[in-house]
């Protein structure tokens, strides 16, 4: 058994900014498992730029804002340890991950979860028609192209407007190869709004706006896509078929927390953003487990991935030294109107910083709106916002002053003006 | 020649092959696909029932039950999961408890041991999930559930190690009798045999009219499923059924023999034998078949959706007899549901029929009935440890979801009768089949094969000859 002051589950962005700053915070031994052969995660095979806008004032590619990253790691004498998988994780912080050298049993003050999440696949959607091959997720032929060096595909069609299916597309094009379309679901695009000006736009790709694939065609490769309109609530409008040969189809349809460890764990799962429910620390509902990035939910952009990751480290540094004072009773963060979520879904006054982000999404499209916070049917602050989108996390910056006198829960709503979009 | 070639890689020719290989003979398996159980044999339920369904002194009755027998002995011989978890047909109004009377009546005459009928208060006391205005079930203890993809490659694998032979990609195109036996030929390639077993399931009734009149027709009837994520795991322990109807069995809520949960098959009759296409139609029926007996059964966890095709015969019957007409020559066709669970039977019957056509049945001293196949997440810590030492590739997991290592793949891959396709790794390593549905694996697991059998990368096809998942070097 071996002893760790805080392990961090994950080399990827989040997994790196804890321990970075969990060391920084004077904590001796802290150590990284990443799955992988080397550490930054999935932003090895986003190529493309434009992470570190709010960080850096840059606009690096993915490796690039990695290095930056594992670099600073190196630095603080961090243990990497590399192409190791942890297989379990208790309540009471063990951990046993193996990799080639054998089983390691690991004894940990403090965890932090930054596992990241995974990719819906066809199944999850249960798109009806053939199996052929040239079926993929959108992430999964970015490694492919990107990393192996392969391409997946001639002519493609892209299901789902997420930013991997928008980025993938201006890739494909710059292959050579052909997209016919990107479709979206309903009539919003999940996606930055910048991807769609400088992935779609810019190259001509057409955005199909409601539309659905509703059969899949090609007994060994693919050979077509059947696609048909939607009305409002997303049924196919009969009439409006439309078949298009292709040999690929990538699914850009959603992304899932992975939280299968944090369930053996016994960690309290939210089932709106599919991770562990947290509080201002960035603590989980298991004591001493904390949890930042996408395994919490999933973020659009990896600045804000690194900022609650870094909030995640030092408060897991915070417990080891004994600084956090759990006593306190903690207000339950509950959302209305039109915000489908908040994080931290909890927060514990007594464990609030002067001054924290709140990030929050709304469920429609908002040209103005103002968000609301109440408690006891108090209004405690409001502030004015404009252009939001499904597509894009709110951060929003709050004081610990204005909580001085709650109690019970905190309500968070949305004022619409000018009704929604 | 060889003495005896079998077309057919799916778990009835496997299973034939396997049962021949304890006999001295020279003995050869064709099969279309690039491996075994690429048709019918991958895609159905996995279970092994009970034996109450088909009428008395049928084919299917004896052939259910002694099949069903053998199965505890089969399975930890190929080291195949293999569960008798039990099953319920579950009653909801008076018309169907007399049904489900009925069923147990004729299980009885079939010889079905451990069958008893039960209440409402004691099937929701085994089944807490189930719908509570069930009023009784039939339920019967011998029911299982198995891994049928490896079960057939395992089969054949078998078969292999004690001497067979396999030719994939060998689609019969004719057979002419010729030298007092027969001449099989594909488009590239001739082989020749004494005797010919047809197991060619969906097209077992052309391979029997390329030498003897036609006698049967096949239909293929697809049946749709939702496979659901392990996190669903215990929602029902026991396999459930609603009331048969003429057209099937329904549509069931079950344990696989892996720990997830299957739902379906929602069937439809339709030409094409190759269409193994899901309709949105088909998938409703079953999304709404089995909320109806388990309302905790949704799709909202689903993994994957797919289709099977089932070899349907005009006959009621399974059709084991040689071909009239063709001397030598044995069909085993219409093999429907029950056939995964009478395969066993299926296999001896077919054999004491060659035995009583001329093949001569000189036993194999050295047959070995034994596959050894263990993977590394299903071993004790110990042996983990002692594993990851003499080979560090079992100590770098591949697959997340299922928690497959390199070794398994490896072990996959070199095997007899190894895996040459992306679905052949998963069948026999569960590779890529879990939740993320090898988004994460697949390319990894690409990489292996194109290292192992030391061919370039985007050559590796995901199962069928032209499934290219690549399309050459980026620029």
């Amino acid at each position: 058994m071996k002893n760790y002051d805080i392990v961090v589950i994950g080399g990827g962005p989040a997994g790196l900014a804890a321990a970075i700053e969990a060391k920084k915070q004077g904590i001796k031994k802290v150590l990284v498992i990443e799955r992988d052969i080397e550490l930054g995660g999935i932003l090895q095979q986003c190529i493309h730029n434009g992470f570190g806008v709010h960080i850096f004032k840059e606009e690096l590619t993915g490796p690039e804002y990695a290095q930056r990253y594992i670099n600073m790691a190196r630095e603080e004498n961090i243990e990497l340890l590399m192409d190791t998988i942890v297989t379990s994780i208790t309540k009471d912080k063990r951990v046993r991950a193996t990799n080639c050298g054998g089983i390691l049993d690991i004894q940990a003050k403090a965890i932090v979860l930054t596992m990241g999440c995974r990719e819906r696949t066809r199944g999850a959607c249960a798109i009806p028609g053939d199996r052929p091959s040239g079926v993929l997720t959108a992430g999964a032929a970015q490694r492919f192209i990107n990393i192996e060096g392969y391409n997946v595909g001639k002519k493609v069609i892209i299901l789902g407007a997420g930013d991997i299916g928008m980025i993938m597309a201006r890739r494909i094009v710059l292959e050579g190869g052909e997209v016919i379309a990107v479709l979206a679901r309903g009539n919003i695009v999940k996606g930055l709004t910048r991807n769609i000006v400088q992935c779609l736009d810019h190259y001509n790709i057409p955005l199909l706006m409601n539309h659905n694939i509703i059969e899949i065609k090609g007994k060994e490769r693919m050979t077509s896509v059947v696609v048909a309109q939607t009305d409002e609530r997303k049924d196919v409008i009969p009439g409006t078929e439309k078949e298009y040969e292709c040999d690929t189809l990538l699914l850009s349809v959603g992304l899932i927390p992975e939280n299968e460890l944090s369930r053996q764990a016994g960690i309290i799962i939210d089932r709106k953003t599919s991770g562990p429910v947290v509080n201002e620390s960035m603590e989980t509902s298991v004591e001493g487990i904390f949890a930042s990035g996408n395994v919490v939910h999933v973020h659009d952009v990896v600045d804000f991935v690194t900022e609650e990751s870094c909030r995640a480290g030092r408060n897991a540094a915070r417990y080891v030294k004994g600084e956090i004072s759990a006593e306190s009773e903690a207000m339950n963060v509950v959302v209305s109107g039109g915000l489908s979520y908040c994080v931290p879904h909890k927060i514990r006054l007594s464990a609030m910083p002067d001054k924290m982000d709140l990030f929050l999404r709304v469920e429609d499209i908002y040209p103005e709106a103002k968000i609301v916070i109440k408690n006891q049917g108090k209004e405690l602050a409001r502030f004015k916002k404009t252009h939001l989108t499904p597509g894009e996390m709110i951060k929003q910056t709050v004081v610990k002053a204005l909580f001085k006198d709650c109690k019970g829960d905190l309500e968070i709503t949305l004022e619409v003006e000018g009704g929604k979009k | 020649m060889y003495d005896i070639a079998i077309i057919g890689a799916g778990v009835i020719g496997s299973a034939v092959a396997r049962e021949l290989s304890r006999y001295k003979l020279k003995i050869l398996v064709l099969e279309k696909e690039l491996d075994a159980c690429v048709g019918t044999s991958k895609a159905n339920s996995g279970i092994v029932h009970a034996g109450y369904d088909p009428e008395k002194h049928t084919l299917m009755a004896k052939l259910n039950a002694d099949g069903n027998k053998a199965y505890d002995k089969l399975a930890k011989e190929l080291s195949v999961p293999f569960k008798r978890n039990g099953s319920l047909v579950v009653a909801f109004d008076d018309e169907q408890l007399a049904h489900i009377m009925k069923l147990y009546e004729r299980g009885i005459e079939n010889g079905i041991p451990k069958l008893r009928i039960i209440g409402h208060a004691e099937l929701l006391k085994l089944e807490p999930n189930i719908n509570p205005e069930a009023k009784g079930a039939l339920l019967a203890e011998t029911a299982g559930v198995v891994d049928p993809m490896l079960l057939t490659i395992s089969l054949l694998e078998n078969a292999v190690m004690n001497g067979a032979e396999c030719k994939f990609d060998f689609e019969v195109k004719s057979i002419t009798p010729e030298n007092g036996g027969y001449t099989l030929k594909s488009d590239t390639e001739s082989v020749s045999a004494k005797f010919v077993v047809n197991a060619g399931g969906v097209y077992s009734d052309k391979i029997n009219d390329m030498v003897a009149p036609p006698r049967f027709k096949v239909n293929p009837r697809r049946g749709h499923y939702f496979l659901l994520d392990k996190s669903e795991e215990g929602i029902v322990k026991h396999t459930v059924f609603p009331c048969p109807t003429k057209i099937g069995k329904g549509i069931l809520v079950a344990p696989t023999a892996h720990g997830n949960i299957i739902l379906g098959p929602a069937s439809d009759d339709i030409d094409d034998r190759e269409n193994l296409g899901t309709s949105e139609d088909c998938l409703n029926l079953v999304r709404k078949g089995a909320r109806l007996l388990v309302a905790k059964a949704t799709t909202r966890n689903a993994i994957r959706v797919f289709a099977g095709m089932r070899a349907e015969p005009d006959t009621d019957d399974f059709i084991i007899e040689e071909a009239k007409g063709a001397k030598n020559f044995l069909n085993i066709a219409g093999i429907k549901s029950p056939g995964l669970t009478a395969m066993p039977a299926i296999a001896e019957y077919a054999v004491n029929l060659l035995k009583d056509m001329g093949l001569s049945l000189e036993k194999n001293k050295k047959f070995n009935p034994i596959v050894e196949r263990s993977l590394f997440i299903d071993l004790s810590e110990k042996e983990q440890a002692k594993l990851i030492k003499k080979n560090p590739l079992y100590g770098r997991i591949i697959c997340r979801c299922e928690n497959i290592t390199e070794g398994d793949i490896v072990d996959a891959v070199n095997r007899p009768m190894g895996a040459t396709t992306v679905d052949g790794v998963k069948r026999r390593c569960r590779a890529g089949m879990g939740r993320c549905q090898g988004g994460f694996c697949g390319p990894k697991v690409q990489e292996i094969l194109s290292r192992e059998l030391n061919k370039p990368l985007d050559s590796v096809v995901l199962e069928k000859k032209s499934s290219f998942i690549l399309t050459g070097k980026t620029k």
